[in-house]
């Protein structure tokens, strides 16, 4: 009797250690995903904001002009405009009347023969800085380490860092250009929201429009094909959908548009919306479907038809599930990469219409990001985008969520 | 005027209803009783054809209104539904303000212009007893309104498109005892103007407040007759068992 209750008693006791043991692996490994996740967010948000020291012009490189010369300090844009030779005068830049002379390094070599520059290039940055006191309009891109410092008649206009605006105002996207690095992220983010936006128009009404046919018109047979097909659909790789993209949809574009090349904005809204609308789709008609049979029941005896049902009572009801499906359908558009790099073109300018080659986020990141040098300041300006794509999608989840909670009674 | 003839109905194989036949006349109160399961709901929904809404149903026999079969080819079921109203066991209001409540089978039947809408949603509440709570808070959300005068409301939302025939299926089943009175008085008093069957699975309810009275079980009426001779003296032993409270 007594060796029996001891036996019983053990048991529970060893049952409660392994409850105990199992209790705390959980929770153990519980802590450390979510310290993990923190520590990816925190690592973007790093790497992204060392952007904001890395300096504007390429590493390792300054910028000389006469000493005479009023400009104190170039944003990247105007550097890029005057190594382009778009810009041609100083007093473009608010500096004096003088035609600006452009002085790359290599020439220094037609200047002066290699004895002349002595051993080892040891008095180069003299000789550098001879030619730039010679010269008021000269600007000189010339490595740091033989950068004619203290010498008179040279500037060496400051190292700066990129600012926030020269990175979220810039129009322009060229993260090679040489002097400076245009890292402006307008065009992505603009390209971004228009190929995004323009895939909700067209998803928004065909989702919704399937989402009624298969909760309210089909007989249960078709419903019971369908939706399964349809949730099917969402769960194709999407470099499945740029495939079929890039080989139907563009030409398709291309001649019905007539245009000059198929991958446009328009052809990336239109994957998108073909992607979206699984999610959509779904997610409206489990909403519409969670009406209660009451509502349809106390509308239809009261002599409304069944379209006056659906539209005046189901979709109502539905409300905030349909708006949940909208903002979900959002987020998977705008944080999806490889069918949009496929079909848009990834052309990194501005957009002005939905039938010119567009770049967004996501694309720019996935093409670029193994060719940008670690630590520079395009890789950084990668992991910046990153950020912006993490915030955006942060507020479309939350917004969601959000939504979805609120009481079907509520707001109407 | 209502009148079944010799109705069958099935849900799939499930003979729910057998061969029944009664009639109801206009301006009276008419009851339906019996133990649950024994397909009050699905005659009363035979009405107003809301068991159209169900899969794989069958249907044989007639079901006349003011002489017309309401299941005949001509008949539309918007048109029919709007003169047979229909309040349910739970109240059912829509997410919507008190007012579009009342006024929403106006407005899905293109009833009248915007003061027409106002005057009758006015009248509805006034006659299901519900104007005097609710006249300064139209604007609000009818889940604000406690369960019974939510029922009401819903009695107001069918009484506003001037039905001439009120089916309630146990509208004060889920009610307590205050609003499940207020609910019998609002039925004597729309006696006058329409024609009501009501379904309850309280006895004394049927007693108090309706004129004809018929007995279900298992898919039969067992005895229909007038409520004091069903509850004085019932024809039928299984009526006189269930009655007395001997089973059900
Ligand atoms: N939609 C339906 N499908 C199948 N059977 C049903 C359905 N509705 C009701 N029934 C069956 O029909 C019978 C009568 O139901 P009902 O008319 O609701 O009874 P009551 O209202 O008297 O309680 C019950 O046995 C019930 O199970
Ligand atoms: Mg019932």
């Amino acid at each position: 009797m007594t060796s029996s209750t001891d036996y019983t008693y053990k048991m529970k006791h060893l049952r409660r250690i392994i409850e105990r043991i199992v209790e705390s692996i959980l929770t153990v490994s519980g802590a450390i995903t979510s310290i993990a996740i923190l520590l990816i967010v925190v690592f973007l948000f790093k790497e992204g904001f060392g952007l904001f020291s890395s300096p504007s012009v390429e590493k390792g490189y300054v910028l000389c002009v006469n000493a005479d010369n009023t400009i104190e300090h170039l944003n990247p844009y105007q550097i890029k405009k005057i190594f382009d030779s778009e810009i041609e005068n100083w007093k473009e830049l608010g500096g004096a009347d003088e035609a600006i002379a452009l002085f790359r390094f290599e020439e220094i070599f037609n200047h002066y023969s290699d004895e002349e520059l002595g051993e080892e290039y040891s008095l180069l940055p003299e000789k550098l800085g001879e030619v730039i006191a010679q010269n008021i309009g000269i600007i000189a891109f010339v490595p740091e380490k033989y950068a004619p410092k203290d010498i008179n008649g040279v500037k060496i206009l400051p190292i700066e860092s990129i600012t926030l605006s020269d990175f979220f105002g810039g129009k322009e996207w060229m993260p090679t250009s040489t002097p400076s690095p245009q890292l402006g992220v307008l065009p992505l983010i603009l390209g971004t929201l228009l190929v995004s936006i323009f895939a909700i128009i067209i998803a928004l009404p065909l989702g919704l429009g399937v989402a009624i046919y298969l909760s309210e018109l089909a007989d249960e047979r078709t419903r019971k094909i369908l939706k399964p097909a349809i949730e099917l659909l969402a769960g194709i790789p999407s470099v499945v959908y740029g495939f079929f993209g890039l080989v139907v949809l563009v030409p398709i574009v291309q001649k019905t548009f007539d245009l000059a090349v198929g991958e446009t904005a328009l052809t990336g809204s239109i994957i998108l919306a073909i992607m979206a609308l699984p999610t959509i789709i779904t997610v409206a008609e489990d909403a519409m479907r969670n009406t209660p049979r009451a509502m349809r029941e106390a509308s239809l005896a009261l002599g409304a038809t069944h379209w006056q049902t659906i539209y005046k009572v189901v979709v109502p009801y539905a409300a905030s599930g349909i708006s949940a499906a909208v903002v979900l359908g959002i987020g998977r558009a705008i944080g999806e990469t490889m069918a949009v790099l496929m079909v848009t073109g990834n052309a990194a300018v501005m957009p002005h219409s939905l039938f010119e080659p567009v770049r967004t986020i996501p694309a720019t990141i996935a093409a670029e990001l193994g060719e940008a040098p670690s630590g520079g300041a395009h890789y950084q300006a990668l992991f910046m985008l990153g950020c912006i794509l993490f915030l955006i999608t942060l507020i479309i989840s939350i917004t969601a969520e959000v939504i979805s909670k609120r009481q079907p009674n509520k707001g109407l | 005027m209502i009148e079944a003839k010799n109705i069958d109905f099935y849900y799939g194989d499930f003979h729910a209803l057998k061969n029944i036949s009664m009639a109801m006349e206009a301006n009276t109160v008419t009851a339906f009783i019996g133990p649950s399961g024994c397909g009050k709901s699905t005659f009363l929904r035979l009405f107003n054809r809301m068991n159209d809404l169900i899969d794989g149903t069958r249907l044989t026999g007639e079901c006349l209104v003011d002489g017309q079969n309401i299941y005949s080819k001509s008949i539309h079921v918007d048109e029919l539904r709007k003169k047979i109203g229909m309040v349910f066991q739970k109240a059912n209001p829509f997410p919507k303000s008190i007012f579009e409540n009342v006024a929403y089978g106006l407005r899905v039947n293109n009833m009248g212009d915007k003061s027409f809408i106002r005057q009758r949603v006015e009248e509805s509440l006034a006659a299901a007893a519900l104007w005097d709570e609710v006249k300064d808070k139209l604007k609000k959300s009818a889940f604000e309104l406690s369960g019974g005068q939510q029922q009401r409301l819903c009695i107001a939302r069918a009484l506003a498109v001037s039905p001439s025939i009120l089916l309630m299926d146990e509208p004060a089943s889920a009610l307590d005892p205050i609003s499940t009175s207020k609910i019998e008085e609002l039925i004597h008093s729309l006696k006058k103007d329409y024609t009501i069957v009501i379904v309850t699975h309280n006895m004394q309810q049927a007693a108090r407040v309706s004129d004809k009275t018929g007995f279900f079980m298992l898919g039969d009426l067992i005895e229909f007759s007038d409520t004091k001779k069903m509850f004085l003296s019932p024809e039928k032993e299984q009526t006189q068992n269930y009655i007395t409270g001997r089973f059900g």
